[in-house]
């Protein structure tokens, strides 16, 4: 526990107490709109984050994470809906399921020398042809969907994981600062610091004795096993499944632009970024309808153009910008 | 007794024969000095005895264990530091963060690392730039900060891969005494590659010459400048 807050400054500790207070309490302050837009904005937070440790701490680039969100939501409905295997133990199979496919990708990636835009190929190349398998898994509803049975959405049933947004809305909050408080651990860590190493320098990192093998492997794996759980979220929460959807390369471009957006390699990076972008990708629709606006493209250029200026005006992401000014020593 | 043995090593890339049948040994404690010709297969020595490349034929073997064929980080982990010749530093993570993965080779925890890691920063007086990121370091302070790494890993072998390259004159002679300090008061051999014969001559005690890959010449500084074969084609008779 004490690692977790050690070397934060005093400033850094009363934001984030007053961002803690702010999200607690949400629920009770907002509608069930803006609830919804939160609890996107969390799914992306931590998402976010599971991509980060890969790519922001070990410098692997993947561009295929909804791959891991789908089978995990898969690997859970369907052991839920044919099984009537509660999810918190589906979970532990997603988990399962997917490290062992980011560590499958991973060995064949690193061990013959895949690496940089190559390696961020593979990763697409797999979460395309999961989605293509899926699109004709019959059992699993292939591309008519599958769907899990909604019951009263006014009962929190935590054991099936049955529940208002209410209940969601907490499960993902949990999931998000679970994964901001590993990241901080981790990132202190001789793991942190040889994720770094090999980021910056896969040869001099190996000649200072790192196995970057072994550590490449690690951050593929926790990577997948942490987005997982989105997997398994999205299934429960959404009720309903695509792979035309879930699997889609689009989806992987939502999850890494948080991050970037935020600030690559930083700890609060991707929860900024998450914040900014998904209100704003929403936000553009509510004043497009206002306005009276229904062009089609126009909310696409708008959210681009957006896109553009935080690249071209905060190259480092908007997070490093704002710790700066805030005087907190970026990590 | 020789900590380091090189027996006929020899590696050709494609067809090209960069070291052949090239034989030494590095005597436990001591500082020896590898010179020749750009192109005379200095670096790629380095590169078979630190594991980037396993080399075509020949052994090398670490106080007695052979270490031929092991990947990069073995060897550091067997005892041999490396620098590179064109450095390599992390330059995104500060100075005293890219001293701790080194230092994180010999101590598992990290606080413990990090303490390693300020006294080699002192040594090499690079403790005032410690929380400074490695890419605003400039370049005389980048080939420091390459020393720093490999020697917080705690190496018994130092490989130098031209590390007093581009120093002032001044420069080279605090780097010279850095090392000749290192040296005594903590046993480390080191072996370097150099073309700084003023480092050189102060510092190996045995020095070895190649030319074309091959070994043409071993002996002390003072024997090796006046070799006719060295004179011919390295050092040029002015040397003299």
């Amino acid at each position: 526990m004490r690692a977790l807050f050690a070397g934060l400054p005093p400033r850094a500790l009363v934001v984030l107490v007053i961002v803690a207070a702010l999200l607690l309490g949400a629920p009770l302050m907002v509608d069930a709109y803006v609830l919804s837009v939160l609890i996107l904005c969390l799914y992306f937070a931590y998402t976010g984050q599971a991509w980060n440790i890969m790519m922001g701490f070990a410098g692997q680039l993947s561009l295929g994470h909804s791959l891991y969100v789908g089978l995990g939501a898969y690997a859970a409905a369907a052991l839920f809906v044919h099984f009537s295997v509660n999810p918190w133990l589906g979970a532990l199979a997603a988990i399962a399921i997917c490290t062992a496919a980011g560590l499958v990708i991973g060995f064949l990636a690193f061990r013959f020398g895949i690496a940089g835009v190559y390696f961020a190929i593979l990763t697409i190349a797999f979460s395309e042809f999961t989605r293509i398998g899926f699109d004709h898994w019959t059992w699993l509803g292939g591309s008519g969907g599958f769907f899990l049975p909604v019951k009263e959405r006014g009962v929190t049933d935590l054991a099936t994981l049955r529940g208002p947004p209410v209940m969601f809305y907490y499960a993902i909050l949990a999931l998000t600062v679970g994964a901001l408080a590993l990241s901080r651990l981790l990132l202190a860590s001789r793991l942190g610091y040889y994720w770094r190493a090999i980021r910056e320098d896969e040869e001099a990192a190996q000649a200072l004795g790192i196995d970057t093998f072994r550590y490449k492997m690690i951050a593929v794996g926790l990577s997948a096993a942490m987005t997982s759980l989105a997997g398994v979220f999205f299934a429960f929460y959404y009720n309903n499944l695509f792979p035309e959807q879930i699997f889609s390369m689009g989806r992987s471009i939502e999850i890494i632009l948080g991050p970037i957006i935020g600030g690559l390699g930083t700890l609060a990076g991707p929860i900024v970024g998450a914040f900014v972008l998904t209100p704003l990708a929403d936000g553009i629709t509510e004043i497009m309808q206002l306005l009276g606006i229904d062009t089609p493209g126009v909310k696409q250029v708008f959210y681009g153009v957006c896109l553009l200026l935080v690249v071209v005006f905060l190259p480092h992401g908007i997070w490093p910008a704002i710790a700066r000014r805030l005087g907190f020593a970026p990590h | 007794m020789a900590l380091l043995e090189v027996r006929s090593i020899g590696k050709s890339f494609r067809g090209l024969r960069a070291v052949h049948d090239v034989s030494f040994d590095v005597v436990d404690g001591a500082i020896a000095a590898m010179i020749g010709p750009n192109g005379a297969g200095k670096t790629t020595c380095f590169n078979l005895i630190a594991g980037v490349f396993a080399p075509d034929a020949g052994e090398v073997s670490l106080g007695g264990r052979r270490i031929t064929g092991l990947r990069p980080h073995e060897i550091c982990r067997a005892g041999i530091g490396r620098t590179f010749q064109v450095v390599k530093p992390f330059p995104q993570m500060t100075v005293l963060d890219n001293v701790v993965v080194g230092a994180l080779n010999a101590s598992a925890r990290v606080g413990d690392a990090e303490r390693e890691a300020r006294r080699v920063l002192e040594l090499l007086h690079l403790d005032g730039k410690s929380r400074t990121l490695a890419a605003s370091l400039t370049l005389p302070e980048r080939k420091r900060l390459e020393v720093a790494r490999a020697m917080a890993t705690r190496p018994r072998l130092l490989l130098l891969d031209e590390v007093m390259a581009g120093l002032r004159p001044t420069e080279v002679d605090e780097m010279v005494g850095v090392f000749r300090r290192i040296n005594r008061e903590t046993g480390l051999t080191i072996l370097l590659i150099e073309h700084v014969m003023r480092a050189v001559m102060a510092l190996a005690a045995n020095v070895v010459v190649l030319h074309h890959g091959e070994k043409i010449c071993q002996g002390t500084p003072a024997e090796v400048v006046r070799d006719p074969a060295v004179l011919e084609c390295y050092l040029g008779e002015e040397a003299v």
